[in-house]
């Protein structure tokens, strides 16, 4: 490696300024990878690949930078540890972890400007920590604690859609909007494999192509839709559904952080210029349950978990940090240490959230007073009073 | 600052969504080891998967309050923790005190779980004096007896309560054979013993200054009432009479009982009439169909599968000959014997009562003549066989004592016009007249 802690590898030959990659003009190569091609730039054994396209839109990714993806990665997928562990302690009602999944969340989350707006399923907690989600806010839902986590408006990300699918619809209508404004901002829609068979998915990828809305669909094939397998629902790969609509689609390894980065930024940047929507496939793997409430030893194959846990995301950008000298101890120590910290941080949280009122439920139903909804909330506070003047056991 | 140990009881968690109960499977941990936080101290056995249990406390193990192998409530305490350098706080009184005042922070899942120290009771609505003092204590919850809806539906249909039934499935789970197998084994005692002390015994008392004897509708008199009722009121029955002269068969039945290719065989009247309704059926197809009414379809039978009604010590069971049609007299016969023993005995194997498709029943045996039968639920015809009487009857022009018996046929008339059935019945008619006319019908 050189001194300065930058890559070595095509990137660093390539005459194209990298700020201007960053902020966003494509110069499409002849290069272009086909609908099939499965964009990687770094193997599932940590060696950096040089590619004709792609290299381009990572150009500005330096050793630092790398070094930052790893410890998002290192971060979240302790943040997923541990609320599954809050879990079986009986402190979330459910929880849906994300392991194996950090390096397309983290890609595609750190290529976002803050005024992008995101729209996600109930899966993206990395994403949302990438958009600086308050810690305890992701948890809030899932003790139960409030109907929504956070204010949308202050990281820019809608609040997580359950509904599979209905988000992308979201996402399209607020990139209309975009258009209306005239600004450049580009709305991302995250789902899954299985939300690709949902009408909503496919509803929301025609409007976008008919009014060329600044819209990026970002697919985590992550190969189980709950116990369904992806080979069940799609014959073809996912992403060449998308050309279908008439929108340009790509396939990417979604275990390898840079190239999720790579082609988010070129997404991104298409979407900003007037060139549409764009359909991004990144083909990764859940390698935990559903959710805490899922067994998914029942429905899929144990060598299916080893093979995928060789292509480990973070495994694959450690080696690859290592090889380059950028793996040592007071590196990985200092990350250890906000893994740690931000973990201690999110039990806190949980741990002393405050919990609701039960009038609470009628808080937040209308904007403005509501004679019938008060007339509820009476009746209800007379039920709950009821309690409370409850005779004890035995005669009286 | 004070060094001393707080502890802390850890409650089973709902590790699902709306669980009740697990089952630890394996304990990680012994009394006195420390542990970290996070830490897996058990395995645990949910209805939907195996899970690890991360220590919520760093600390010292001080508790198994449950050994392994045992299924516990969530909400039950588990393991309780010493946890050090840690001075209880009292909780911040922060939504007044009416909260309890030692609340774990496990908040999530304890669902409907009773808490100990009394979870809050809803203000009864009526006085308190309105309820007996002393009254007994809300019996302990019993597990159900583990099965699937349509097993459980059928098991109340049938009468048969599933609590005394040892299941076959995986688990233990009482299969739709394992509740007919009960129903088969039911059978064969000649009293009704699942119905005996079953009765209220508050409304016994208040009805038998009456007089009456209050049984509950259940097992096959309830089974019977929604057949016949089902079958009343969606399937329009006609019922057609024909009374005849059947001297001819029985004069043929006394000739047979001296053959000796019924040696051994119990041939009577109504293997004679099997036989004539068998004949006339092929002449007559429609009378041996269905009205599939979810299909909107009408489904015709090749095979005459032969219901004969039969009266048993548990009630009315219709057990069928299956393709009756092929069968020679003889075999008929002995179909029709061992048929009405095994449904006597209870013993009739439930393939035995399914799939039906036309039905005789044998009214002559009380003595009556005649009489309007229901059909048997799907099917499209029963023929109802009166007592063959000593009559004095038109014979050669002249008034002479003869054997007569009536014919009685109720069809289903949206499947049969009348033609059709009376030409039915006008064939087993001509072969009961003179089972010589065979020969020109077959």
């Amino acid at each position: 490696m050189t001194q300065d802690g930058s890559l070595p590898g095509p990137g660093r030959t390539d005459t194209v300024g990298t700020a201007e990659q960053a902020s966003g003009t494509v110069h499409p190569g002849p290069s272009r990878p086909d609908a099939d091609e499965l964009v990687q730039l770094i193997d599932p054994a940590g060696v950096r690949h040089p590619h004709g396209h792609y290299d381009r839109l990572v150009a500005d990714v330096d050793g630092p930078a790398l070094q930052r993806l790893y410890e998002d990665m290192v971060v979240v997928r302790r943040i997923d540890a541990e609320a599954t562990a809050l879990q079986r302690q009986g402190e979330l009602a459910l929880w849906p972890p994300l392991l194996g999944q950090e390096a397309a969340q983290i890609g595609s989350g750190r290529a976002l400007r803050s005024d992008d707006f995101v729209f996600s399923s109930y899966r993206e907690n990395a994403v949302a920590y990438c958009r600086g989600v308050d810690l305890a806010d992701i948890l809030r839902v899932w003790r139960g604690n409030a109907s929504s986590g956070w204010d949308p408006y202050t990281i820019n990300m809608a609040t997580p859609q359950v509904i599979i699918g209905a988000q992308t619809l979201h996402a399209t209508g607020y990139a209309m909007g975009i258009l209306n404004d005239g600004a450049d901002a580009v709305a991302v829609a995250y789902f899954g494999d299985g939300a690709t068979s949902q009408g909503d998915v496919n509803e929301a990828m025609v409007f976008a192509a008919s009014y060329q809305a600044p819209v990026v669909f970002f697919c985590q094939n992550n190969h189980w839709a709950i116990s369904e397998p992806v080979g069940l629902q799609a014959h073809v790969p996912i992403a060449r559904r998308a050309p279908g609509f008439g929108i340009p689609s790509v396939r990417v390894d979604g275990n390898d952080v840079l190239a999720c980065l790579a082609v988010t930024r070129e997404a991104l940047a298409r979407a900003r210029s007037g060139g549409g929507p764009t359909f991004i496939e990144a083909v990764t793997y859940r390698m935990g349950p559903h959710t805490t409430a899922d067994d998914p030893t029942r429905y899929r194959d144990a060598n299916e978990l080893e093979d995928w846990a060789a292509r480990d995301p973070l495994a694959r950008l450690a080696t690859l940090l290592d090889s380059l000298g950028l793996l040592e101890a007071d590196y990985t120590d200092s990350v250890r240490a906000k893994a740690d910290a931000v973990a201690a941080e999110l039990r806190e949280g949980c741990l002393s959230m405050p919990e609701p009122a039960p009038s609470d439920v009628f808080k937040h139903v209308y904007s403005s007073p509501n004679s019938w909804l008060d007339r509820q909330q009476d009746h209800y506070e007379r039920y709950l009073a009821s309690f409370a003047q409850a005779p004890q056991e035995g005669p009286r | 600052m004070t060094t001393t140990a707080t502890v802390k009881e850890f409650r089973l968690p709902d590790l699902g969504e709306g669980l009740t109960e697990s089952e630890i499977v394996q304990w990680h941990v012994a009394e006195g080891d420390t542990v970290e936080l996070n830490q897996v101290i058990a395995d645990v056995e949910t209805a939907k998967a195996v899970v690890e249990l991360p220590s919520p406390y760093a600390g010292v193990v001080v508790r198994l309050h449950e050994a392994a192998g045992t299924v516990v409530d969530v909400g039950a305490p588990i393991v309780s923790f010493a946890v050090a350098g840690e001075p209880e706080v009292a909780p911040v009184p922060s939504a007044g005190e009416e909260r309890p005042a030692k609340r774990e922070p496990n908040l999530v899942g304890y669902g409907a779980a009773v808490e100990k120290g009394g979870r809050p009771q809803r203000r009864s609505r009526l006085l308190s004096a309105a309820r007996p003092a002393g009254a007994p204590p809300v019996p302990a919850r019993r597990e159900r007896p583990r099965s699937t809806p349509p097993v459980r539906k059928l098991a109340r249909d049938l009468g048969i309560p599933l609590d005394g039934l040892a299941g076959t499935g995986p688990g233990a789970l009482i299969t739709r054979a394992d509740v007919l197998a009960a129903l088969a084994g039911t059978a064969g005692s000649p009293v009704a013993a699942p119905t005996e002390g079953v009765v209220p015994p508050v409304r016994q008392a208040a009805r038998s200054a009456a007089g009456e004897t209050r049984t509950p509708i259940r097992g096959v008199r309830k089974h019977t009432a929604a057949a016949m009722v089902a079958s009343a009121f969606t399937a329009p029955h006609v019922t057609e009479f024909l009374t005849l002269d059947v001297t001819p068969t029985m004069d043929l039945l006394a000739e047979l009982k001296q053959s000796r290719a019924f040696e051994g065989t119990r041939i009577t009247l109504l293997a004679l009439v099997a036989k004539a309704v068998c004949i006339a059926v092929a002449r007559n197809p429609s009378l041996n169909s269905s009205w599939d009414e979810e299909a909107q379809e009408i489904v015709q039978y090749a095979d005459v599968n032969l219901g004969i009604a039969a009266a048993t010590p548990r009630g009315l069971l219709v057990p069928n000959i299956k393709a009756a049609q092929a069968l020679a007299l003889v075999e008929l016969a002995r179909s029709l014997g061992s048929l009405a023993e095994t449904a006597r005995a209870g013993k009739t194997p439930p393939t035995d009562l399914a799939g039906g498709t036309i039905s005789i029943t044998n009214i002559g045996v009380f003595g009556i003549d005649a009489g309007t039968p229901i059909l048997n639920p799907g099917e499209a015809a029963i023929l109802a066989v009166g007592a063959v009487r000593s009559m004095p009857w038109e014979y050669q022009g002249a008034v002479a004592l003869r054997s007569v018996l009536t014919l009685s046929l109720s069809f289903d008339h949206r499947l049969v016009d009348g033609e059709q059935g009376s030409r039915f019945l006008a064939d087993v008619g001509t072969i009961l007249r003179n089972p010589a006319m065979v020969l020109a019908m077959v």
